[in-house]
């Protein structure tokens, strides 16, 4: 069984909300409608946002961490916004498991929202229904476009390439690998919603010196040493005998 | 409403995909454009590009809000009679009447007196353009933005090594080991940039940065070195100390490339104390930097002509010249020099514990040296050596404007520079690394005019309106040592002034100092706010009036895309295309988009149609051009040269015949030559082509030590990127600098600097780098005012002009001050509480937000997310005016008056580089009865006439949008 | 959370002809029993009946403001077997058309005796209908109970109390209204309602307690840490991405300081229990059906008060990653 998922390296995230704004760019046009904004040039801007990049301090001065925290919609694997669903609007693909809003079925009751713990569904006030995230799957499948560009619009937007997508069932793929080895991790494993989306952590590369590294060999100032010269006009043997 | 439904389902819709490049910033990203029904749909990161390779940033794919942004002006506009400047009272004209009214204005001042004519632009990419329209009117009075951004990056850089960070080079992140990020938050090549970090931290590099902030790429750094604004060169000279202290240091990369093993005579009585020695072996008289310096041998133990093959010299130690003057290798002055600088002197200065300092110098001296880099690659240096391999020292440096932007800036680059050098990293794998057309000559040969007479009615300029002097004799002053130009860029104040002084333009038009001015022309700089520094005053300034009630800036023409700030003070405005909808170049005579293996330039094409009756500047200063008969653009009968912006691009040459035009592209008849060539009718359909760039890759042996690098000299000499196919040796001791020492002591011939200018030439034009405070720093009451203030840019918006952009603005919709908790609860601000900045200029109300990543003498905030009431069409109630504030209030644009003068500008002494971060402040809580709205508040702007409508809501549907909006 | 008063009004309204229809089959079958005077089929069970729908209707129509697309609202029944709220879909109509024929038949007097036992206790056919739509009150209480306390994130609501405390409070406000009702058309039943209301609103207000006191003591399982994956005790949020407010500050924040917090759960105890109780007494005592109306409406105050507290005293996990609001 697929499950397609994402992977976020906060190691590398420098939080430019590249990400943020090419979701919004896709998804505005897509198959979501458009993605409503209020007050666009009054006071207290908002919109529909399927990702948001958020901004944490971890530690005190000077041993502080600025951590970049993007986060959409994780595609739990037991998502527990899908069976509180009335109209059965939302669901989950059995054959890739992303989790999707049928914004045709649904009647913008927000239950599903309210179910949700990581706050991953942002319901649009104007077209009053649910969205959220779609994994981009109106790119991901589309055959028009060249293989290299069938991935979600975060993705291929992301400078830093923070974004990895993949099956994370497929434990050959690339994001099952990187998740073993970079230590990847789900959000809030108390509530058993096994969310597909991963985070790598920070990974801090260090230098050791050893004491020993600084008495070098090729110490360059050795070059410079002069030896002692004595004065040419000092006395010596030839001021004294002659042979 | 737009179609919802199922996910899967494919809307409908005519789609296509134009390329073009991206300019949200100044990266100038390729980007693939998909229109449905001819609306901007989605706009990608062109994978094929060789500069972003498919990526785009957060302003990038947010393009759709600017193209639709109801701030976009639309047609040309007059101010109503009768109305005050910053009123904002306009009516529409056409853009006969527009070109009308400036080719009279432009054709009267061009026949008396072309200096009152002025041409300012900002954050623009097309200086090469507007730089020649300047030249071909004949006014001296023309700079862009670099004297206000980071001209101390190029000067102090370019003036050492002939190549810079900034446009011009950067760190080679794919072979580094290790980065030293120093006062760099988010920078002009940002996307790469970007994307070169996290590669080079999936490598195992390890990556430090040094900055009293974390933010911006520092969030991910290894180790955060946090240090007080304005004091990392104490740091650099800790670090140079120690280096040199170990015998952490590149010998051989210093004998044979820099200027350190030269001797200079250090003899005080002799007249060529501070110079190089120099034999008497005869040299090429065209060259440019005589190859005549002596070394002191070690086998022989005697002075012998510099870089004699089979020769050693010292260098350190002191020697008597043949004539019995006293010489020292210049590497001894830079040892005596940091003597002093310890690392102990320095953690006093800086913050940074000593011991840390000494470690971040063993890391980079055991790095360069123990992570050795020898590519397989042949080359043959200038003097004829064969080398078999490229040698690389692991050690990158970043650096940008928390360096740049203090006015002792200047020498902390120098000092930065040559800490790079002295562990071998220039040009070299892993190292720093250059781009084309760099390296250039040292410094490069573009000179302005040097004499008042070199400015003459009816006349193209005498010399380009920006240089590199390179002696006292290059100032371009008047007899009296006065300056010429109004920003008094290259006069004996501000000598190095590269980039020009754009920020003290409207002071010195205002104040008639050094002389009035009649018309300024002012090109995508938001002048009005914020590319000036004392904000509030500047704006009365540019509505100050006369006895006689005349404006004593009599006439200002605005090209804006956007109804900004600067806009409201126009007397004519010019409405300006999108990046979307109009040609442009990135060419190789400005600064183009290269990469460490070769040239690359691009272009914009248009990929929608312009907006109302908007017109590209290009366009307008093609017609302004024609109509004023200036030579380049006119044939010898007058009659107009280019049918428009595309086909001058196609047919311009820089001189008839030379080949050399705006893109270095698909040159010659047929597109078969690049860099020179005969103009290429097809040019921009092969740019089209070709993902709107042109690359050239070098041959891998001609892309590392290129100043040394014979084979890429010749080719560069032969493709006339280079005049001279000479070495470019690192200048650890500047002898220029030294000439421009010795006229202020009077120890030279030729041009002097006035009375009161001496003591600051001779103090500040030091050859070797050495640390100052910053100059505020010693005018201000340090006790009053204990706190450094800076700004750094946000990922999500470029400077003043995304709060127009609906998807931006929801990101940075105001801004906080932040200060650290301990800072702030000492003045009892609270989190979230509304405060004070005070500096001995002005003073901001802004809300406070704690932070534990800004260092405690340090408060910091986002640039230009405050904006003025109603303008880039925002609602009066909009949080940008209610709540966010602009930094620039608390800055001043001049300094104090002091020994130097009443009205030195607040910049660096030796390049006029715009001292932004150098302002101290102090802060304290806003009263419970004051208003809770940023202070101060200007009164509102209104709708100008041709802007759009603003909704309370939208929906961006492409291909449905514009009708729904109307 | 952030009450929506669109969900407030759903559930005190339906609580309150759930509990006056549970009333009113009380009342019948003690009559059936002959534990009670038997009554007017049209004027007691058919008025009773019409009241009860009318709640009913009026907690449907209030409804209809949550949804976004109330004209889609037909589909919300697709998925009763995992949706609570789709259950409720299905038990809040059921119980509806329960009453609408309990109510046509006590007006129509469609009540054949069907059996009658030795001790002289009739069940008649209305009696059914009652009883199969008492089941389904009980039914539609579970259902909307569940769809808070099904969440198990929400912990303050994620407890059996949730359940109970649905069903107890609108009990009660149904049985003072029966209470006022009975004063009205049947004064000889006061008193049986009326002592059931206090005994009802005693247990409530016992329950209810129990869960204030269950809810003062939670720990939330989600932290800072387990939200961001990031081990360290002092983390702070600097900036939420955005900074006008999104759906995810504006629905799940109570926007409430803690003194208003405070006092509205003050406010909801004197109002829902301690007025109401006094009012039903003295109302009782006089026989005044404006001073049994009035406790009934004060205690439906209350249990707005009660119903808005219960919301945003709801502490959803999400609000972890929305701190700078
Ligand atoms: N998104 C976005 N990108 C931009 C721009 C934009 O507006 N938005 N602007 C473009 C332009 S014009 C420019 S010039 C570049 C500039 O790019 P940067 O050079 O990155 O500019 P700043 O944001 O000013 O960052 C300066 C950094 O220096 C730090 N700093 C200040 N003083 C000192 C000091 O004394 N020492 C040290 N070590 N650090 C110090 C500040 O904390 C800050 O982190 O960015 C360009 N790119
Ligand atoms: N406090 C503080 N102030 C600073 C800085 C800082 O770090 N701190 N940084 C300084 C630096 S480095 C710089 S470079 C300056 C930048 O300052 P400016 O050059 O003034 O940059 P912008 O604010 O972007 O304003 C550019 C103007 O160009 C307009 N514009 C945008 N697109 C177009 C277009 O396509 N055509 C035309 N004709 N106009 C267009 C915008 O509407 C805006 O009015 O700010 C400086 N100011
Ligand atoms: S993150 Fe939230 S919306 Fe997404 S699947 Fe999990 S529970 Fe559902
Ligand atoms: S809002 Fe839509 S998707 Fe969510 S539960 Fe209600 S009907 Fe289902
Ligand atoms: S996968 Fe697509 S929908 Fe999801 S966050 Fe990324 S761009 Fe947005
Ligand atoms: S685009 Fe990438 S680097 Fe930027 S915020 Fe998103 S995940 Fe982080
Ligand atoms: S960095 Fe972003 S805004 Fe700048 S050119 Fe590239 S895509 Fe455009
Ligand atoms: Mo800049």
């Amino acid at each position: 069984m697929t499950q397609l998922a994402l992977i976020i390296d906060l190691n590398v995230c420098v939080g430019c909300h590249a990400c943020v704004t090419s979701c919004k760019e896709w998804n505005t046009s897509g198959s979501a409608g458009f993605m409503t904004d209020e007050n666009p040039y009054g006071k207290d801007p908002t919109g529909t946002f399927f990702n948001r990049v958020q901004t944490y301090e971890i530690g005190e001065f000077p041993s502080t961490e600025t951590l970049h925290f993007p986060k959409s919609c994780l595609h739990c694997e037991d998502p527990p916004c899908v069976p509180v669903c009335p109209t059965g609007a939302s669901y989950k693909r059995k054959e890739d498991g992303i989790v999707l809003v049928d914004y045709d079925k649904c009647i913008g009751c927000r239950y599903c929202s309210w179910a949700c713990p990581y706050g991953a569904r942002e319901i649009d006030e104007k077209q009053k229904v649910m969205k959220k995230c779609t994994l981009c799957v109106d790119r991901i499948y589309d055959e028009e476009l060249p293989e290299s560009e069938r991935k979600p619009a975060c993705v291929l937007a992301c400078p830093t390439n923070a974004r990895l997508f993949g099956d994370v069932h497929d434990s050959e793929s690339e994001v099952s690998s990187t998740i073993r080895e970079e230590g990847g991790y789900q959000l809030m494993p108390e509530w058993g919603t096994k969310p597909a989306n991963h985070y790598l952590p920070r990974r801090k590369t260090r230098m050791h010196i050893h004491e020993d590294e600084l008495q070098r060999a090729d110490n360059p100032l050795k070059k410079e040493e002069r030896g002692p010269r004595a004065p040419v006009d000092a006395p010596t043997l030839d001021d004294s005998t002659s042979w | 409403m737009a179609v919802i439904h199922d996910p899967l389902q494919k809307p409908e819709g005519r789609i296509e995909t134009k390329n073009t490049t991206c300019y949200m910033c100044a990266c100038r990203c390729g980007i693939r454009v998909t229109l449905r029904d001819g609306e901007v749909r989605y706009i990608q990161g062109n994978p094929e590009h060789p500069l972003n390779k498919g990526i785009i940033c957060a302003k990038g794919a947010s393009g759709i809000m600017k193209q639709y942004s109801p701030a976009r002006l639309t047609k040309p506009l007059r101010r109503k009679e009768g109305s005050n400047r910053g009123d904002s009272e306009f009516e529409e004209i056409s853009w006969d009447e527009a070109f009308g009214i400036m080719e009279e204005r432009l054709a009267h001042l061009r026949a008396t007196d072309p200096k009152k004519f002025a041409l300012f632009t900002g954050r623009d990419q097309m200086q090469a353009l507007t730089g020649m329209f300047a030249k071909q009117y004949g006014t001296p009075n023309y700079a862009a933005h670099g004297g206000f951004c980071s001209v101390n990056m190029a000067a102090g850089m370019i003036y050492t090594m002939g190549g810079s960070f900034w446009e011009f080079g950067g760190p080679d992140l794919e072979r580094s080991k290790l980065l030293i990020m120093i006062g760099t938050a988010e920078d002009h090549h940002s996307n790469p940039m970007k994307m070169e970090l996290s590669k080079f931290k999936r490598n195992g590099g390890r990556f430090i940065s040094v900055n009293p902030v974390r933010t911006g790429y520092s969030a991910i750094a290894d180790e955060w070195v946090p240090i007080k604004p304005g004091t990392d060169g104490a740091l650099f000279l800790a670090l140079i100390h120690e280096l040199i202290r170990t015998g952490l240091y590149d010998r051989e990369f210093l004998v044979q490339y820099t200027n350190s093993a030269e001797l200079v005579s250090t003899d005080e009585d002799s007249d060529d104390f501070g110079l190089f020695a120099r034999t008497d072996i005869p040299q090429d008289p065209d060259c440019f930097d005589p190859q005549d310096r002596v070394w002191w041998d070690r086998t022989q133990d005697k002075a012998v002509h510099a870089r004699t093959k089979e020769t050693d010299p010292y260098l350190l130690g002191e020697f008597k010249l043949a004539d019995g003057r006293d010489a020292k290798p210049a590497f001894q002055l830079l040892k005596d020099r940091v003597e002093d600088y310890t690392p102990e002197w320095a953690a006093e200065v800086t913050g940074i514990p000593a011991e840390t300092i000494k470690r971040l110098a063993y890391e980079m001296g055991i790095t360069a040296r123990d992570e050795k880099i020898e590519l397989p690659i042949a080359w043959t240096d200038v003097w004829g050596n064969d080398h078999d391999t490229v040698t690389g020292n692991p050690v990158a440096f970043h650096a940008m404007r928390g360096l740049a932007a203090h006015s002792n800036g200047f020498q902390t680059i120098r000092a930065l520079t040559i800490l790079m050098t002295i562990l071998g990293t220039i040009d070299r794998p892993g190292g720093f690394r250059h781009k084309a057309p760099f390296p250039r000559p040292i410094p490069p040969c573009a000179k302005t005019p040097k004499s008042p007479d070199d400015v003459k009615p009816n006349t193209p300029l005498n010399g380009m309106p920006l240089g590199w002097p390179a002696t006292p004799d290059d100032l371009f002053v008047d007899d009296k040592n006065e300056p010429v130009r109004l920003d008094k860029a290259f006069s004996w104040e501000f000598p190095l002034a590269a980039h020009g002084m754009m920020q003290n333009a409207i002071t010195n038009a205002w104040r008639q100092d050094p002389y009035p001015i009649d018309t300024m022309m002012i090109f995508m700089a938001n002048m009005a706010w914020n590319s000036t520094m004392n904000t509030t005053s500047v704006r009365d300034m540019l509505n100050d009036k006369d006895e006689n009630g005349e404006y004593k800036i009599p006439y200002l023409i605005v090209c804006d895309a956007f109804q900004s700030e600067m806009v409201a003070y126009a007397d004519l405005v010019l409405p300006d295309t999108s990046y979307l909808e109009r040609h442009d170049t990135i060419s190789m005579l400005d600064r183009p988009i290269s990469e460490y293996d070769g040239p690359v330039d691009s272009v914009r094409i248009p990929v929608v149609p312009p907006l109302g009756d908007t017109k590209p500047f290009q366009e307008v200063l093609i017609e302004l051009g024609s109509r004023l008969k200036l030579p380049a653009f006119a044939n010898k009968d007058g009659s107009r040269k280019y049918r428009d912006y595309p086909d001058f691009i196609v047919n311009y040459e820089t001189e008839p015949g030379s080949g050399i035009g705006f893109l270095a592209g698909w040159r010659g008849k047929g597109g078969e030559k690049f860099m020179k060539g005969e103009p290429n009718p097809n040019q921009w359909e092969m740019y089209e082509k070709n993902n709107c760039v042109f690359h050239y890759e070098m041959p891998k042996s001609y892309q590392y030590m290129r100043n040394w690098n014979r084979g890429y000299l010749n080719w560069a000499q032969e493709h006339r990127l280079l005049r001279y196919a000479e070495p470019i040796n690192i200048h650890i001791y500047s002898e220029i600098l030294m000439n421009f020492r010795l006229a202020a002591q009077g120890k030279r011939e030729g041009k002097q600097p006035p009375e009161h200018l001496r003591k600051r030439v001779e103090t500040y034009f030091d050859p070797l780098p050495f640390y100052f405070e910053p100059l505020e720093n010693h005018l201000t009451d340090k006790h009053k005012y204990p706190l450094n203030a800076v700004t750094q840019r946000p990922m999500a918006m470029y400077h003043s002009w995304d709060s127009q952009n609906a998807w931006l603005r929801q990101i940075h919709t105001y801004n906080f001050m932040y200060v650290h908790p301990k800072t702030a609860a000492a003045a009892g601000i609270k989190d979230g509480g509304w405060m004070w900045a005070e500096s001995m200029h002005g003073k901001v109300r802004c809300l406070c937000r704690y932070s534990e990543s800004v260092e405690p003498g340090t408060i910091w905030t986002w640039n230009a997310i405050g904006k003025s009431k109603g303008a880039w069409r925002l609602d009066d109630k909009a949080n940008e005016s209610e709540k966010g504030f602009l930094l620039n209030h608390v800055i001043s644009e001049e300094l104090p008056p002091h020994e130097a003068g009443k009205h030195i500008s607040n910049s660096d002494p030796n390049t006029g580089q715009a001292a932004w971060y150098d302002v101290r402040v102090r802060i304290y809580p806003a009263g419970d009865d004051e208003p809770k709205e940023s202070y101060p508040q200007f009164d509102a702007m209104s709708a100008l006439p041709g802007t759009g409508k603003t909704q309370k809501v939208i929906g961006f549907f492409a291909g449905m949008f514009r009708k729904k909006t109307g | 959370m952030h009450p929506a008063f669109s969900v407030i009004f759903l559930t005190t309204l339906i609580g309150a002809g759930q509990g006056l229809f549970l009333a009113l089959i009380t009342g019948q079958s003690y009559s059936a029993l002959k534990l009670l005077p038997s009554q007017d089929s049209t004027d007691f069970y058919g008025m009773g009946a019409v009241i009860v729908l009318l709640l009913l209707i009026g907690g449907l129509i209030a409804s209809f403001f949550h949804l976004g697309h109330p004209e889609r609202a037909w589909r919300s029944a697709a998925m009763w077997r995992t949706s609570w709220l789709s259950r409720e879909v299905i038990a809040l109509p059921t119980l509806m058309g329960l009453v609408f024929v309990y109510g046509v038949m006590q007006f129509m007097g469609w009540d054949t005796v069907l059996f009658t036992s030795a001790a002289g206790a009739n069940l008649q056919l209305t009696m059914i209908v009652g009883i199969v739509g008492a089941l389904a009150t009980f039914a539609l209480f579970l259902c909307t109970g569940m769809i808070y306390a099904c969440l198990k994130f929400l912990q303050e609501w994620h407890s059996p109390l949730t359940v109970i405390n649905y069903t107890l409070l609108g009990t009660a406000s149904g049985f003072i209204l029966a209470t006022a009702f009975a004063n009205h058309n049947a004064p000889e039943l006061m008193n049986f309602f009326g002592i059931w209301a206090i005994i009802i609103t005693l247990a409530a207000f016992i329950t209810r307690a129990a869960s204030l006191m269950r809810n003062s003591r939670i720990k939330a399982k989600s932290t800072m840490q387990t939200a961001l994956g990031v081990r360290h005790n002092k983390i702070q949020q600097k900036a939420m991405g955005f900074m006008g407010g999104s759906v995810n500050t504006r629905d799940f924040f109570n926007h409430a300081s803690v003194l208003m917090m405070r006092n509205m759960k003050w406010i909801f105890i004197v109002l829902a229990f301690i007025i109401p109780l006094i009012t039903l007494w003295y109302g009782m005592s006089q026989a005044d059906t404006s001073w049994l109306l009035a406790a009934f409406l004060i205690q439906y105050v209350g249990l707005i008060a009660e119903r808005w507290f219960f919301f945003a005293q709801a502490n959803h996990p999400q609000n972890l990653y929305y701190q700078t609001v």
